[in-house]
């Protein structure tokens, strides 16, 4: 008997502590945003933040973009050659990766370099007592830390994603005609047929939402980290491994809503 | 200003971490244009009593005001307006490690739109000066400062703005000694100077009589004496003069564990 009121009571524990965490990073998320529509304005730390979101981050997008679009064309030609539908390879790549895997991969990989830097930096202030210094110093560290860098996700991760999409289409037309022998004229009329603006900004609209919740995330664990060295690290994991799941399931919802009509 | 009314009021302040009682009912005067050093054992919640002042901690009970205004009853601009008026040493330092030393120190004035940046360089350079730090200080970064570098560089940023009240936590520490009477004059300088307000924490008993008007000892989360820092090598009260005379046997036993 007892060990079942246990068992129970700890289960409600969970889920409150559950439902109180997600109640808080809403109310996290809520005031961040607000504070990127009042002044004061921090465009400097905003254009600090969209070069190491979105200009330092272009290696990395950029060779996962042109080895995925490598991938697929290989893949697809492979399986679908059997039907002798070639063709159908140039169509395959563009609308996989302009809907699917230009925005995830690049917001993945966005989550593993920039997530995890915010969550270090705004952690180690935190646990520094930077950010209370801020607060001494008649600046809102929300508006100062937070603000800055879900405006510069929002806006860096889409940008992003142009060069994601244009590097895999490239990648998929490099194996398609050079390895595969297909003719390129063809391959880029068949690509240009298929591809519609429906599918690239539905994939954009994801990579901003994706931006928010990379940036957001970052922040979040950062700045409620404590507890020196080992806080910061903890924080910075868990940062990394919310915003990549939180990448997924926003990526499902958000498909259901675009295509599923 | 009303010399009635005190600069800070404090009463019954209590802060509890978890079941970890830090403050427990702290009733302090301080009085306009005065400097109050406080002194206490490590981990007696000095650092805590001044960021509850900040409002950079919560307390749970209790009231502070400022200039007769209480502080967690006011609205949130209100307050904020009230706390940018306090300047702040952090025990740290807690520079900001992403900006230049200059920008550290002048972050309060450029945050306030007082100045513009060039004006904002200049002023920084000065007060830099007024730290004993050479002008070519202000383009390094934080991390590549001494200690007692950065200990200063915190002292600069936090009389740039001029506050009219002004926290040092453990402003000497850190520094050797002649710099430290360096920083100590600094101190009742702009407490003189500028009439503002000071509240030190300090563990060093020479600094504390030179830097303070009165001083008060917290011990266990109270304020177990207060009075003129000039007496307090001779207070009477067994607690502050072993304290102050750094003895082992008295009425405070330290909890040492293995
Ligand atoms: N954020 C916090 N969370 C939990 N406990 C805290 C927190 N801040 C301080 N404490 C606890 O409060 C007590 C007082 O801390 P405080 O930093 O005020 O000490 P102090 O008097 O400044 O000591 P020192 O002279 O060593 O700086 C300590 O025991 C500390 O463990
Ligand atoms: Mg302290």
């Amino acid at each position: 008997m007892n060990g079942l009121l246990d068992a129970m009571a700890l289960i409600g524990r969970t889920l409150f502590g559950a439902c109180l965490a997600a109640g808080r990073l809403v109310l996290f998320a809520i005031s961040g945003i607000s504070h990127v529509v009042r002044p004061p304005f921090y465009g400097r730390m905003f254009l600090r933040a969209f070069i190491e979101i979105g200009y330092f981050s272009l290696p990395v997008v950029a060779l996962t973009a042109v080895f995925t679009g490598m991938v697929l064309a290989l893949q697809s030609s492979t399986g679908l050659s059997r039907f002798s539908a070639d063709s159908a390879v140039a169509s395959l790549v563009v609308l996989s990766v302009t809907r699917e895997l230009g925005p995830v991969l690049a917001g993945l990989m966005v989550a593993g370099r920039v997530g995890a830097a915010i969550a270090a930096e705004i952690g180690t202030m935190r646990v520094t007592d930077q950010i209370d210094a801020l607060s001494t110093l008649s600046t809102n560290p929300m508006k100062y830390l937070v603000a800055p860098r879900l405006l510069a996700g929002l806006i860096a991760l889409p940008l992003l994603v142009v060069v994601a999409d244009i590097l895999g289409v490239l990648g998929g037309f490099i194996i398609a005609t050079v390895k595969l022998g297909f003719n390129s004229e063809l391959y880029l009329a068949n690509t240009l047929n298929f591809i519609q603006t429906d599918d690239v900004v539905s994939g954009l609209a994801k990579a901003a939402v994706f931006g928010v919740l990379i940036t957001l995330m970052g922040c979040y664990q950062g700045y409620n980290s404590k507890g020196g060295a080992q806080g910061v690290g903890a924080a910075t994991t868990s940062a990394v491994v919310a915003a990549s799941v939180l990448i997924l399931a926003f990526d499902y919802v958000l498909t259901e809503l675009f295509f599923a009509r | 200003m009303n010399d009635a009314i005190p600069k800070i009021r404090l009463r019954g302040l209590c802060k509890s971490f978890g079941t970890k009682l830090v403050l427990d009912g702290i009733d302090l005067d301080i009085a306009p244009g005065t400097s109050m050093v406080v002194i206490g054992g490590s981990g007696s919640g000095k650092s805590v009593l001044l960021k509850c002042i900040l409002g950079l901690i919560e307390p749970d009970t209790g009231t502070i005001e400022i200039d007769g205004v209480d502080l967690l009853h006011q609205d949130r601009r209100g307050r904020d307006e009230t706390r940018s008026r306090i300047g702040m040493l952090f025990q740290n330092g807690a520079l900001f490690d992403s900006l230049p030393v200059w920008e550290n120190v002048a972050f309060g004035l450029l945050a306030q739109n007082r100045c513009t940046r060039a004006e904002a360089h200049a002023k920084a350079s000065e007060v830099l000066a007024q730290v004993g730090l050479a002008p070519n200080v202000g383009d390094m970064s934080p991390s590549e400062l001494s200690g007692g570098m950065q200990k200063r560089v915190g002292l600069a940023r936090a009389i740039a703005a001029q506050p009219d009240i002004l926290f040092f936590d453990e402003p000497t520490t850190g520094l050797d000694p002649i710099m430290g009477a360096v920083i100590d004059g600094l101190i009742v300088d702009c407490v003189k100077r500028l009439g503002s307000t000071a509240v030190a924490i300090t563990h060093d008993m020479a600094s504390a009589r030179r830097i303070g008007d009165r001083a008060a000892m917290l011990f266990k989360g109270r304020i177990v004496w207060q009075g003129p820092a000039t007496d307090l090598m001779h207070t009477g009260n067994p607690m502050v003069d072993q304290f102050t005379h750094g003895e082992r046997e008295g009425p405070i036993q330290m909890e040492l564990r293995k």
